[in-house]
């Protein structure tokens, strides 16, 4: 009796262990899950009638959009498809876009009553792949053509992708830039902790590009996933520059500084947008591309520091 | 038994899912160009380091938490368990301002003495210890509590120092919660990301570890991420299996020597 009671204290707590083990697996689980950026952005399903009869008033500003841009492109979508924007629309957009995106998105359901606009921002290249893995999205938003070109070559986008804004980078500092750095070379300098996007990712390519521009070469301490992170890390103090967009800086507001690139070193982004081929609300989608590259869009992305097209 | 079969089969399709999806004639050439050697090197280095300070400070403090009374201790259970379900990125920001450069304590570490966590290996092994550790800590903490004081107390009877006593009685006692302890908090190191891409950063041979290499991998080439993911899946599924066998496999008739 007594080695049962004995030993029977360790049974206990080596059965007592499990739940813990239990628990902690599923953590670990959940724990790598939540890194992913997995589409968080859950969609009702809310399939739209196609052929909503699209009411004379929200056509009028259709047709200004269409004439004030220059792009023949967007003249097509928006002549092709009246917006019969309502229900949820899907976005998934750069995060680069993230500023300007959310206050279009408000103004767009402003515009078009019984509309939803919903967000996924991650890296361009975590959005193509989500969206290959079949994510609910009715537009994708690249902040450069290779990666919308991934999505059209593999067959999920529709139609000719429309341009609706382009960018140029920055190289962005510590607030108050105590380190003075005025140009590139500088980043150069040994004491000088720079962090670059990995090149998997827009910046990270264009930032090799003006980088090999100015002959200058950079030894980054990381390289980060998304243009997001170098933001984090030299708006926490650890690095003291990266290069970034010019609306990443904007962005940032206080947290941070920019140092102007010039234009002969800097190279400029083209933004795409385009509906998917899974979309559950093309037509929504469409009205809501036509609206970004319209005035009003474009407007909202002028004061989050894009440049027209 | 029917939900059971549901549980495993939970587990078993994803890894399932990923051994269909590999390109296994391709899977040689893509290990040798990629740079996954040296990811998988630094993860399995930095996951060791980080279960090693996990029992050396998680074993004192699973202690305090199961045997000494003082005001507060929950509060306390509960600070030094939070990084389980803090979401990991948060955990790297927290840390950042903790022991960053211009951080509470780091700043000090930078202009005393010349250290900085972030971008270094070390940092990777910090990020990973903070949320590591608590697993250890809950798994010992849990096996203290249920454990027979009685042995302990005749043992100091007998003469017995403090520290004899928890070299030879209490840790002997507690050996499979250590065990399975030291394995989860390794478990979850080695598959830790976000504190470790959020605080330490990502860069090849200093940082950038197994999980974001095959994050990284993913956007680029899916089958190389693939690759990479077996290659961790199997490295784990064999430590697991192994550690089983010969330590979690004797719980039930486990003695004292």
């Amino acid at each position: 009796m007594t080695g049962l009671g004995r030993y029977g204290g360790f049974m206990i707590s080596s059965r007592r262990l499990i739940l813990p083990i239990a628990v902690a697996f599923a953590l670990v689980g959940a724990a790598c899950g939540s890194d992913s950026k997995s589409a968080s952005t859950t969609t009702a399903a809310t399939s739209v009638p196609a052929t909503t009869a699209a009411p004379a008033t929200a056509a009028a500003p259709a047709t200004t959009a269409a004439t004030a841009t220059t792009a023949a492109a967007v003249t097509t979508t928006v002549a092709a498809t009246t917006p019969a924007a309502s229900g949820t629309i899907t976005v998934f957009a750069a995060s680069s876009l993230t500023e300007a995106f959310t206050a279009a998105g408000k103004a767009f359901e402003a515009a078009n009553p019984g509309s939803k606009v919903v967000f996924n921002f991650a890296g361009s290249g975590d959005l193509v792949t989500q969206i290959g893995q079949g994510a609910p999205a009715d537009v994708f938003a690249s902040a450069d053509d290779t990666n919308m070109k991934k999505l059209s070559d593999a067959g999920e986008a529709v139609g000719t992708p429309v341009h609706f804004a382009s960018n140029t980078l920055e190289i962005i500092t510590e607030k108050g830039n105590p380190k003075g750095i005025a140009t590139l070379a500088d980043l150069a300098k040994p004491d000088t902790i720079v962090v670059l996007c990995a090149a998997t990712q827009p910046c990270g390519k264009l930032a090799k590009q003006i980088l090999d521009k100015a002959s200058v070469t950079v030894t980054p301490k990381s390289l980060e996933d998304k243009v997001k992170g170098v933001v984090t890390k030299v708006t926490a103090g650890e690095a003291d520059a990266g290069i970034v967009f010019v609306t990443d800086v904007k962005a940032a507001g206080d947290a941070a500084a920019g140092v102007e690139i010039p234009s002969d070193q800097n190279v400029v982004t083209e933004y795409p947008a385009s509906v998917t081929k899974e979309a559950t609300n093309p037509n929504g989608g469409a009205a809501f591309i036509a609206f970004v590259a319209g005035p009003a869009g474009q407007s909202i992305l002028a004061s989050s520091g894009f440049q027209a097209p | 038994m029917t939900l059971a079969v549901v549980a495993v089969g939970f587990f078993a399709l994803p890894l399932i899912g990923l051994l269909w999806k590999a390109p296994w004639s391709d899977a040689w050439s893509i290990l040798a160009r990629s740079n996954s050697l040296t990811a998988l090197r630094l993860s399995v280095w930095c996951s060791l380091w980080a279960t090693l300070l996990s029992l050396v400070f998680g074993v004192p403090l699973a202690w305090l938490l199961a045997r000494v009374e003082f005001p507060g201790r929950s509060i306390v259970r509960a600070l030094c368990t939070l990084s389980m379900v803090l979401p990991p990125v948060v955990g790297g920001v927290a840390l950042f301002f903790a022991l960053g450069r211009r951080g509470l304590v780091g700043q000090y570490l930078d202009r005393w003495f010349d250290i900085r966590l972030p971008f270094t290996t070390t940092g990777v092994v910090v990020a990973q210890t903070f949320v590591a550790m608590p697993f250890l800590v809950i798994t010992v903490e849990a096996a203290l509590r249920q454990m027979d004081t009685r042995y302990e107390d005749a043992a100091r009877t007998l003469g017995a120092s403090r520290w004899y006593v928890f070299g030879r009685v209490t840790l002997p006692a507690i050996r499979p919660a250590l065990v399975a302890g030291a394995v989860l908090a390794w478990a979850r190191a080695l598959g830790e990301f976000g504190a470790t891409i959020t605080f330490a950063g990502n860069f090849p041979g200093t940082t950038q570890t197994m999980p974001l290499s095959v994050y990284l991998a993913l956007e680029t080439d899916p089958r190389e991420a693939i690759v990479l993911a077996i290659v961790m899946v199997v490295l784990s599924f064999a430590v697991l299996v192994g550690l089983r066998d010969r330590w979690l496999g004797s719980l039930g008739n486990l003695r004292l020597s």
